[in-house]
């Protein structure tokens, strides 16, 4: 067994394996916890009959009900684009597991790059490029207007968030995630306290990214009744409402490795007790729950803003922020 | 089906020196999430920006003016519930007060009151709607769970004592329907509102009232619906008054104009409250106005229950109601605006012609004027703040 486990090729397939079922396993969690939540904070029940108790197999029925809907290609649409948009948009959310470390070493991550936020920024935009696919082979106007606004939202809120990371980069000394991660460690709190002004950017950057309440303009519901989504049928539509909550779930990780310690304290000592590495997936999750709790209290909170606003306040105080916030860490690190 | 030359001519825009950017046609309804019914809007739209709108109406036309002609006074009664169905209730009393004018019957005074408390209780319940409906269009979802929740209380009132939530159908010529459920001996002596009624009324009153506080914080104090709604879809008072907009839209474009204060259809002389007006006529003016005048219909309701006099609730009127020849034009301040009856007799047991003019009509009338030149996202905040119910249009 510990011979097999260190075969490179075995533990890149489990390691794969563990990724692929993470996703859906994590939409599901998290979609459920957002049907529950969202009740509870709307004076309803929520889910309560399927699966006997809670309501707790709502997801996977309606998970099911998607494979059964008829799967409708619009006649005009430009059909390889339209197919693989929702592939493009999942193909996002799973490469980014890729690089987040569920605790300290090996096993529990599957690849720590040296460039681990820079390929995880570069990597969360694709999916927008997928919807931006969505939207422009839909050959519906709703659509393409909700693809263009997502395209516009990009543009936006990349600059803001990339920026916001770099506080944390230059504390740090790496840009491999785990590294960041070790550096909190070895710093004596996570970076949050220090780099606060950046978690708060970075947090809304991930909301304009997921396109979530407040900022969902690329869906819309009442206005473009749901935006580049409006064709999309069965296991397609499946792909994108999954990739939504596989996207809370990714963005939370790497909100939590940036700001939040990460899987800290495990493989660290605590008042001189070593806590296990193995706990390190445990804290690392339960400190997303509290970031993905956050963004589902947004969402069911808010109304949503406009897209000119939007820009308005990426360009106008998001990015002027975050410089800022780059230029005193920097002066700082070279004081002290 | 598609403009396929309009997504064509967009792919392939010539990049020069001013980039062209073609006007695309947008078809917004009637099937859409958020056109409270079967409007349909046919927009050009540059970019995000509307250039111009055309309104398609009457999808939901069911010709209620001609099927009158063939119907009773009673009959018709259940029809002009469904004009609003967001305040069936308030529907029936300017109708009601048309055929008794005509008939020549004045209700007992309980009877009016009643009337006045439904009326006043349908108003909270239409607005109640809105203050949820409002902030959905904007993408907050919550409002409209909390406001529902609240209004279920007050549509359980009415049920209590009219036996529907929606559509109760209460009025008769004369007055109001007697209380059911008694034999038909019991029926002359046993009219009157059922045990426990008033108390309840009170009750639910002081419960909406909590509901308004409960929703101005939560959208009061919000930015992001400040943002959405301070400044968009302007409606001057001069505009409002020629397009013909009445009700809670005109009053916040800052005309005091309030039937409620001048026409006597029911006992509102008798009672205290004031007319809400808006500053600058803008979407969260039309959606502020609301809210207070809920909080002035409960005001109304606290007084009328105080104030209803004992007495039977029917007069005396024949079994076959004839209204005489001739011919009569009653409006009330319903929450959507102005409606009106124009009801012209011949002698028989239904009226010869019944003209309805409905509030919401009117209000989407300055629908062109008003989104000309709005983003796609703030049609959504003038169009939800007019509050218009596509039944009152199409009738």
């Amino acid at each position: 067994m510990e011979g097999l486990l260190e075969n490179f090729w075995v533990l890149l397939v489990l390691k794969l394996a563990v990724v692929a079922l993470l996703v859906p396993v994590a939409g599901l969690i998290i979609g459920y916890g957002e049907l529950k939540i969202s009740a509870h904070m709307q004076a309803r029940v929520g889910p309560y009959f399927a699966g006997g108790r809670f309501g707790w197999a709502q997801l996977i029925a309606d998970g099911i009900k998607f494979f059964q809907k008829e799967d409708i290609i619009p006649e005009n649409a430009d059909r390889p684009v339209f197919r693989w948009a929702p592939t493009l948009v999942m193909l996002s959310s799973v490469s980014l597991f890729v690089v987040i470390p569920f605790g300290p070493g090996d096993p529990f991550v599957v690849r720590d790059l040296e460039l681990g936020i820079f390929y995880a920024l570069a990597v969360s935009s694709i999916g927008t490029l997928g919807i931006l696919m969505a939207g422009w082979s839909s050959s519906n106007k709703y659509s393409l207007i909700g693809g263009l606004r997502a395209a516009g939202q990009l543009i936006a809120y990349e600059l803001p968030m990339v920026l916001s990371v770099v506080g944390v980069v230059v504390l740090a000394g790496t840009m491999s995630l785990s590294g960041i991660v070790e550096a909190q460690i070895a710093f004596g709190m996570p970076y949050i306290v220090p780099q606060v002004v950046a978690f708060v950017i970075f947090m809304i950057c991930a909301l304009a990214e997921m396109n979530r309440i407040p900022f969902d303009m690329p869906i819309a519901e009442s206005e473009l009744t749901t935006g580049f989504l409006t064709e999309y049928t069965g296991f397609r539509f499946l792909f994108f409402f999954l990739a939504e909550f596989a996207n809370m779930f990714v963005f939370a990780a790497i909100a939590t490795t940036l700001f939040l310690g990460g899987y800290a304290p495990a493989g660290s000592e605590v008042f001189g007790i070593a806590v296990p590495a193995l706990a390190g997936p445990v804290f690392m999750v339960a400190k997303m729950a509290l970031l993905v709790f956050v963004m589902i209290w947004v969402r069911w909170t808010w109304p949503r803003l406009r897209e000119d606003q939007l820009q308005t306040f990426a360009w106008k105080w998001l990015v002027p922020i975050s410089v800022a916030n780059i230029v005193v860490t920097a002066a700082v690190k070279v004081v002290f | 089906m598609l403009d396929q030359h309009a997504i064509r001519q967009l792919s392939e825009v010539s990049v020069s020196v001013e980039i062209e950017t073609p006007e695309m046609t947008l078809n917004i309804g009637p099937q859409h999430p958020s056109t409270h019914g079967v409007l349909r809007l046919v927009a050009k739209v540059d970019g995000e920006r509307i250039t111009d709108v055309d309104p398609k109406l009457g999808y939901m036309h069911r010709g209620y003016e001609k099927l009158s002609e063939v119907r009773t006074y009673p009959q018709i009664m259940a029809l002009v519930n469904r004009i609003d169905w967001t305040s069936g209730y308030a529907n029936e009393v300017p109708f009601v007060v048309a055929a008794e004018r005509l008939l020549g019957v004045e209700p007992p005074e309980r009877a009016k009151w009643i009337r006045l408390i439904l009326t006043e209780m349908a108003r909270v319940s239409a607005h109640l709607l809105f203050m949820g409906s409002f902030p959905l269009e904007l993408g907050a979802t919550t409002p409209l769970m909390f406001s529902l929740r609240d209004r279920e209380r007050v549509l359980d009132v009415m049920e209590s004592l009219t036996g529907g939530r929606f559509h109760p159908n209460f009025n008769r010529i004369g007055g109001v329907k007697p209380a059911a459920g008694a034999g038909k001996e019991m029926k002359k002596q046993v009219q009157d509102l059922p045990a426990g009624f008033l108390a309840e009324t009170r009750d639910a009153m002081v419960k909406v009232r909590s509901t308004c506080d409960e929703l101005e914080q939560l959208i009061m104090g919000n930015e992001i619906f400040l943002a959405r709604t301070k400044g968009i879809g302007i409606l001057p008072p001069d505009v409002a008054v020629s397009y013909g907009v009445t009700g809670p839209n005109l009053r916040a474009s800052g005309v005091p104009f309030d039937l409620r204060t001048m026409t006597d259809y029911l006992p509102y002389d008798q009672v205290d409250f004031e007319v809400p007006i808006g500053e600058q006529g803008d979407s969260f003016d039309r959606w502020w106005v609301r809210l207070q005048e809920i909080r002035q219909a409960t005001r109304i309701v606290d007084q009328a229950v105080d104030k209803i006099p004992a007495g039977p609730l029917l007069a005396k009127v024949p079994k076959i109601i004839k209204v005489p020849k001739g011919e009569t034009y009653v409006r009330a301040e319903n929450p959507k605006g102005i409606m009106g009856y124009y009801l012209v007799s011949e002698g028989g047991q239904g009226p010869y012609r019944l003209k309805i003019r409905s509030a919401s009509f009117s209000n989407l009338s300055m629908l062109p004027w008003i989104l000309e030149g709005v983003l796609i996202p703030d049609l959504l905040a003038v169009m939800g703040s007019l509050d218009f119910v596509l039944g009152d249009v199409d009738r």
